[in-house]
């Protein structure tokens, strides 16, 4: 490629890589660099010289600059951004740093050579000032170093090397922004992507036929992309290779090299390379080929590419898998990926070496389709998948649909070849392998949710978050998702009221809510239950061995201690849920519930010991003999002023209050005395049922309480309310009245419709609490209610709790979207953390 | 809150003297203002044979919350309101409040000072109190330990928790009669017992203490604490509030508000680090075996050996392994960090734990802020979790896991051993975790029960070999086994050790046939197919 006599020259120039200029001072790089470049892809080390030194002239600041300009080019090239380095670059050492740069962010070093005669460099540097006296010497010295260099450009490691010589020919140039071959993004499919193949023709035929294809192309226009393996160990690798390279020849496939390719192409260019690993019986099948085949062979994988990145970006295919960072990379080490994945250095028992888990720990957002690893069942980790399901070795070959993302697969019609070691039982990663990694909750977060954009997550709440799910949460495969808080109503005026139903329908009626529905807020505490069908319904979907479910609070952690008793409640809520006919109906195997298990006491024993009952303890014990005191003193004729009068009314407010804890305690024995209330069905295999309206919910909630035969369910009361009908809000305020009148805890008033935006499209509170005015006085203290503390309490704050409750509902929302969109464990666990810490953000407890 | 001081008398030496040496007329009600609320004074009953003084104290609870969010002054400070809640005993219990309006009502009685009768300001009188609602951590036992010594007969007795739920048991509170017979106690002394004594069994944790208790202490004990056979406890819990100060400024507020939401004492699950000084009084055993109760102090003298004992095994299982870099997986106070350092063998300790407290803790144990350069260079701490797989624990020769693993749900240890033994992966592991045959030699500790509240599980000799042996196959590791501390015929040690060391990783160039060895082959020279 190096220079030839055309004279308007095109220079093919790889879209992403990182452009070097050589050319002695004067050459007219920085011209050139202009007039091709965008003046962002251009780093010039006489402006880095000015940024270090106020000075573009300076070369005693030369060490700096450069490191300056490394450093930029290094964050432009780590974010995929060609860069065009403007310097002189003539000596060698000052080109291996760049090369060195290029490799490190595993991007093609391209080399242009200004070879432009001396005179004319010395002429330009003299017409300008800033240059005027630099020496010729120096401009004389350059022109030796380039064109020593010239020779070794490739062998240093420059992947194009363009020699533009004279003036003419430089200004003639024109530059050519290629593609990478690996960048087929504007390619859509639909695509069915096959696994490791290995020679096993008759089954390649037979899933081609069952995933519609006839002889090579598919009716619908779908395109075939092989991750790689496709010959040694089977019975017939030329028959896959004559099918595979007519299609990719035909254009109905692309197709990946493996490593099995990548040491026949060794092989068949006449190196020497062991006949291991199944090499033999491809040789020995070539053998019966034509000489022409054999040449083909060779050509078809000497042409293949490492990998492929398809469908805008959202699909990479290669052999081994290939971490985010490597994506429509290229270098040696992401072919070396590609072809081999990545090791750990070390060997298992077999002697094989052991595999780098990058699947682990692969956050990307492209799924990584691959092979290589043989494994009983394709199954999806954190967005990569594995299709070699060991056709060879008697498992199956696995086709992925794309965008579908279904499998199909055949059997094998036999053991073609022995195993070195047994299948792993899992995917790499798979069932106690699905680590989080501390990289995807710590620290400050932004998380990005479907319903109301971005949500920060402040350190010192993540650092406290982590401490919670570390220590005291279920296990977080366990735990899809995390109730919002729920902001209170607005303060209320009303003589001897600090919260009162009218607000919060006049708060709805405002946000352009008709129709809410009031439902009793039940006296205990909030439980989460994710209910599967059975064990194995656990283990395929959430990859547990053991539990069936989980019955946790709204910080994570396990409701009971008891994990038997916990099953005993799913035992119970499977029945009811098989009884209802719900598992068919909603086409599901699991389903996760959100709900208030009672009593309160249950749970909050050690604050009701601590403080609830403590303070009625104590006023009950202390208020009788103060009372006798005062009374015995008035009766000496000692004027005590209204000191009696107020002891009596905080005594009488004590003794409410100790009626108010008391509503919430019951005993119980095992479950006998337990209760659980389900509001809402959050979410089932494949959907979120955050957005079925509140009446839906509850009839299909109703039909669950219905069909329990063990006395666990109870049902949750409600009444709808138009918000705009003065009668019906009326109605609601009564009930409210009645309910809270006889020792009830309040309502939770919501939209009916549950996922509700309000005028300027932004969310509405998916749930706004009204608590009774006795239940109050656990909250804010047994004497709250007299006038001169109401006063006081109804200057609380409620912004903050109600954008609180906002951004946590959203994350809510999130994590079951996620989770019902199939995606990563720590996807939806992100969201799950997140609310978590917005739990720790400074808010009034009260609210 | 309330209590009543009383006093019999006769015609010469009537009881209704009290209302001298108490500076208050027993005819009046008077009210007086105080830090916490109103304290009123009235006498329910008042004749030469009886007079009776009550001191009944209305706390503004409204005014605690604002006092502990308004930050003047020491010990306020708390920005947060879930410190003080709304809903609190303050208001009727006779906690550390009413002590502090006592000495403010009746500081010259205190002081034994009486200007309209002198003489009998020095003499003791028969003396009763009643306190109706007394909070006493210890229970009626550690108020009788507190008050009999001094004199007094002392009828305490327990109030129910609620006798609705009698299962519930006993509160805190004890209603208390102290009674002193003619001769044995003077008014001052009396009035200087309570003033000490009720915040001492109140032992509550947040309440506001000013910079001169121990010039208070020391001023209302004269006479009397020296040679209480409880002064040690006296001592320190009345001087623990300060430390519970300290705590206080600790306080890891978002994790107050994450108990709260789930309804929890925070100090259930803000329980890393052990209350109380941060001197060597160390937690083991100490808090161990002993619990709650209020006789710790006998299990100290054996503990700290063995915690020592611990961190010496594993100082000497770290050099054996010719470990340079090393990490501490759950370093809680840093005890173990700091022994690292003093030996330069030891290039780099990294403490890691998940409780932000202990990493307070352990900084200022190791004076990170003050500590050299170079010294510095070595340490490092940051939260870090074992639930989760975390890049920055990888490239260490050994991580030591002294007494974590029990801290760990058994259903959440397979995530620890991944994150360890398959992420990590140094080539050293040391594992510390408590023997439970030992348990019975622990005599403090009752049958059955755990060493520490938060272990999820005390393991025999042989369960945790059988994890450990697990562990060690499943990730290829070799482990052996050693005893820390003294090694029980029948029963074993009280700690028990493993330690894991990775099996010879073969080098890769041993294997440079195999194909799908990184390092096989040539495969990088073919990139042309593509660049090119």
């Amino acid at each position: 490629m190096t220079g030839t006599e055309t004279r308007a020259r095109a220079l093919p120039v790889t879209d992403l890589s990182l452009v070097v200029l050589i050319g002695a001072s004067g050459s007219g790089k920085s011209t050139f660099a202009r007039r091709h470049f965008a003046p962002t892809e251009v780093l010039s080390s006489d402006f880095c010289r000015g940024l270090v030194a106020d000075d573009e002239n300076d070369q005693s600041a030369s060490r700096d600059a450069f490191d300056v300009l490394h450093y930029i080019a290094g964050k432009r090239l780590a974010a995929g951004r060609r860069t065009v380095v403007d310097a002189t670059s003539v000596q060698q050492d000052s080109r291996r740093q760049l090369v060195e740069l290029a490799r490190k962010h595993d991007v093609l070093p391209v080399a242009i050579v200004l070879d432009v005669p001396e005179e004319v460099c010395a002429a330009r540097n003299a017409a300008r000032t800033d240059r005027a006296d630099m020496p010729r010497r120096v401009v004389q010295r350059h022109i030796r170093e380039l064109k020593r260099s010239l020779r070794h450009l490739e062998r240093e490691g420059f992947r194009k090397v363009h020699v533009l010589r004279g003036v003419e020919e430089v200004e003639a140039a024109t530059v050519v922004t290629e593609k990478r071959y690996n960048d087929l993004t504007h390619l859509t499919g639909p695509f069915d992507i096959i696994g490791d193949v290995h020679g096993c023709a008759r089954e390649l035929e037979t899933l081609l036929s069952k995933l519609g294809y006839v002889d090579g192309a598919h009716p619908e226009g779908r395109t075939a992309v092989f991750v790689g393996d496709l010959v040694d160990r089977g019975p017939d690798t030329p028959g896959v290779l004559r099918r595979v390279m007519s299609m990719v020849a035909d254009g109905t496939a692309l197709c990946v090299p493996g490593n099995h390719e990548n040491k026949l192409g060794r092989h068949l260019k006449g190196r020497k390379v062991q006949h291991t690993h199944g090499l033999a019986e491809t040789v020995e099948q070539l053998e019966g080929e034509s000489e022409e085949f054999r040449a083909r062979v060779r050509e078809f994988v000497d042409g293949l590419v490492s990998h492929y990145v398809l469908d805008g970006g959202k699909l990479v295919v290669c052999h081994a898998g290939l971490p985010e960072k490597y994506h429509g990379r290229t270098s040696g080490r992401v072919r070396s990926h590609a072809l081999y994945g990545d090791t750990t250095g070390e060997t298992d028992e077999f002697g094989l070496p052991v595999r780098y888990p990058w699947a682990e720990e692969y956050r990307g957002r492209a799924a990584v389709v691959y092979g290589h690893t043989p494994v009983p069942t394709a199954t999806w980790l954190n967005n990569t998948i594995c299709l070699d399901t060991g056709a060879v070795f008697g498992g199956k070959l696995t086709a992925l649909r794309w965008p579908e993302r279904e499998l199909v697969d055949v059997p094998a019609e036999k053991v073609w070849y022995e195993p070195a070691k047994p299948l792993r039982t899992d995917a790499p990663g798979g069932h106690d392998g699905r680590p989080l990694d501390l990289g995807d909750v710590h620290g400050r977060r932004v998380v990005e949710t479907r319903h109301a954009g971005r949500v920060t997550v402040r350190e010192e709440n993540a650092a406290a978050a982590l401490e919670v799910m570390s220590r005291f949460a279920t296990d977080p495969r366990l735990v899809p998702y995390l109730p919002p808080t729920m902001a209170p109503t607005a303060t209320s005026g009303r003589d001897g009221y600090l919260e009162h139903p009218a607000e919060a329908f006049a708060q709805y009626a405002k946000d352009g809510v008709a129709r809410v529905v009031c439902e009793e807020k039940h006296m205990g505490s909030r439980a989460v239950a994710l209910v599967c069908k059975d064990a194995d319904a656990a283990r395929e979907r959430f990859g547990v061995d053991g539990p069936t479910g989980s019955l946790y609070t709204r910080t994570g952690r396990p409701f009971l201690d008891d994990a038997v008793l916990t099953e005993q409640v799913l035992d119970r809520l499977r029945d009811a849920v098989a009884a209802a006919g719900l598992w068919a109906e909603l086409d599901t195997d699991w389903l996760l519930l959100d709900a208030e298990l009672m009593p309160w006491s249950l749970k909050a024993t050690g604050l009701l010991r601590t403080q609830y009952a403590a303070v009625g303890a104590a006023s009950g014990a202390v208020f009788p003999d103060a009372l006798n005191a005062l009374e015995a003193a008035a009766a000496r004729g000692v004027d005590v002023g209204d000191l009696l009068d107020t002891q009596r009314e905080r005594a009488a407010d004590a003794a409410a209050f100790t009626d108010a804890y008391r509503r919430y305690c019951w005993p119980t024995d095992g479950l006998d005395g337990v209760h659980l209330a389900p509001f809402q069905l959050l979410a089932v295999q494949g959907r979120s049922l955050a957005a079925l309206p509140h009446d839906e919910q509850l009839a299909l909630i109703d039909r669950m309480v219905e069909h329990d035969g063990s006395g666990l369910l109870r049902t949750t009361r409600r009444l709808y309310v138009d918000t705009g009908d003065a009668e019906s809000v009326r109605a609601g305020i009564d009930w409210w009245l009645e309910m809270t009148g006889r020792g009830g805890e309040g309502m939770v008033v919501k939209p009916v419709g549950a996922l509700v935006r309000d005028g300027k499209g932004r969310l509405v509170q998916p749930g706004i609490k009204c608590r009774g005015r006795e239940y109050l006085r656990i909250i804010y203290g047994p004497e709250y209610t007299r006038p001169e503390n109401l006063e006081k309490l109804r200057g609380r704050f409620l912004g903050h709790k109600r954008s609180l409750a906002i951004r946590e509902y959203a994350l809510g929302l999130e994590a079951l979207d996620r989770l019902a969109d199939g995606e990563p464990l720590w996807r939806v666990h992100e969201a799950v953390f997140a609310v978590l810490a917005l739990e720790s953000e400074p808010v009034d407890p009260r609210l | 809150m309330f209590l009543t001081i009383s006093t019999t008398g006769t015609p010469e030496r009537p009881a209704t003297d009290l209302g001298f040496l108490l500076h208050k007329h027993p005819g009046k009600a008077q009210a007086f203002s105080t830090s916490y609320g109103r304290a009123h004074v009235f006498y329910p009953e008042a004749s030469a044979e009886r007079c009776t003084a009550a001191l009944l104290l209305e706390v503004d609870p409204l005014a605690l919350v604002r006092r502990a969010k308004g930050g003047k002054g020491k010990g306020g400070g708390a920005p947060d309101a879930a410190l003080a809640q709304y809903v609190n005993d303050r208001p009727y219990a006779a906690s550390s409040l009413l002590a502090v309006a006592l000495s403010a009502v009746f500081s010259s009685a205190l002081r034994g000072v009486c200007k309209a009768l002198p003489e009998r300001a020095g003499e003791p009188l028969p003396l009763r109190v009643e306190v109706p609602a007394l909070p006493a951590r210890g229970g009626p036992d550690l108020v009788r330990a507190l008050f009999a010594p001094l004199g007094w007969t002392v009828a305490a007795e327990p109030v129910p928790l609620d006798e609705r739920f009698p299962d519930w048991g006993a509160s805190r509170y004890v209603r208390l009669v102290l009674r002193a017979p003619e001769g044995t106690l003077t008014l001052s002394e009396a009035l200087r017992h309570l003033y000490v004594l009720l915040p001492v069994l109140d032992d509550a944790k947040h309440y506001w203490v000013s910079d001169d208790e121990v010039e208070k202490l020391l001023r209302a004990g004269d006479g009397w604490l020296a040679a209480h056979p409880e002064q040690k406890l006296i001592t320190s819990r009345y001087l623990s509030r300060r430390w519970s100060l300290t705590r206080q400024a600790m306080e890891r507020l978002e994790l107050v508000r994450l108990a709260d939401a789930d309804d929890t004492d925070v100090e259930e699950i803000d329980n890393a680090v052990a209350d109380g000084p941060e001197t060597e009084a160390e937690t083991e055993a100490g808090s161990e075996a002993a619990g709650t109760g209020p006789a710790a102090t006998g299990a100290a003298e054996r503990t700290a050996p063995l915690a020592v004992l611990r961190r010496e095994a594993v100082v000497a299982a770290l050099r054996a392994a010719d470990a340079a870099r090393v990490l501490d997986l759950g370093c809680g106070q840093g005890q173990l960090v700091q022994e690292l350092l003093k030996d330069t063998r030891f290039t780099k300790v990294v403490g890691v734990d998940v409780s932000m407290r202990a990493l307070t803790v352990a900084a200022r144990r190791l004076r990170l802020e003050r500590m050299g350069e170079r010294q510095a260079e070595r340490v490092e701490l940051f939260q870090g979790s074992l639930a989760y797989t975390d890049k920055r624990l990888k490239g260490y020769d050994a991580a030591v896991l002294c007494e974590v693993v029990e801290h760990v749900d058994p259903e959440r240890l397979p995530a620890l051993e991944y994150a360890v033994f398959g992420a990590a992966r140094p080539r050293t592991v040391l594992v510390t975790t408590p023997n439970v045959e030992y348990n019975v030699r622990w005599e403090s500790l009752p049958a059955g029960r755990s060493r520490h509240s938060d272990h999820r599980f005390e393991w025999t000799r042989a369960e945790f070999r059988r994890w450990a042996d697990g562990v060690a196959a499943r990730y290829g590791y070799d482990v052996t086994y050693a005893p820390v501390g003294p090694d029980d015929p029948e029963v074993g040690p009280p700690t028990q050790m493993a330690a894991f060391t990775q099996r010879t990783a073969t080098t890769p160039t041993d294997h440079g046939m195999n194909e799908n060895s990184r390092h096989s082959g040539s495969s990088t020279s073919d990139e042309g197919a593509e660049a090119a």
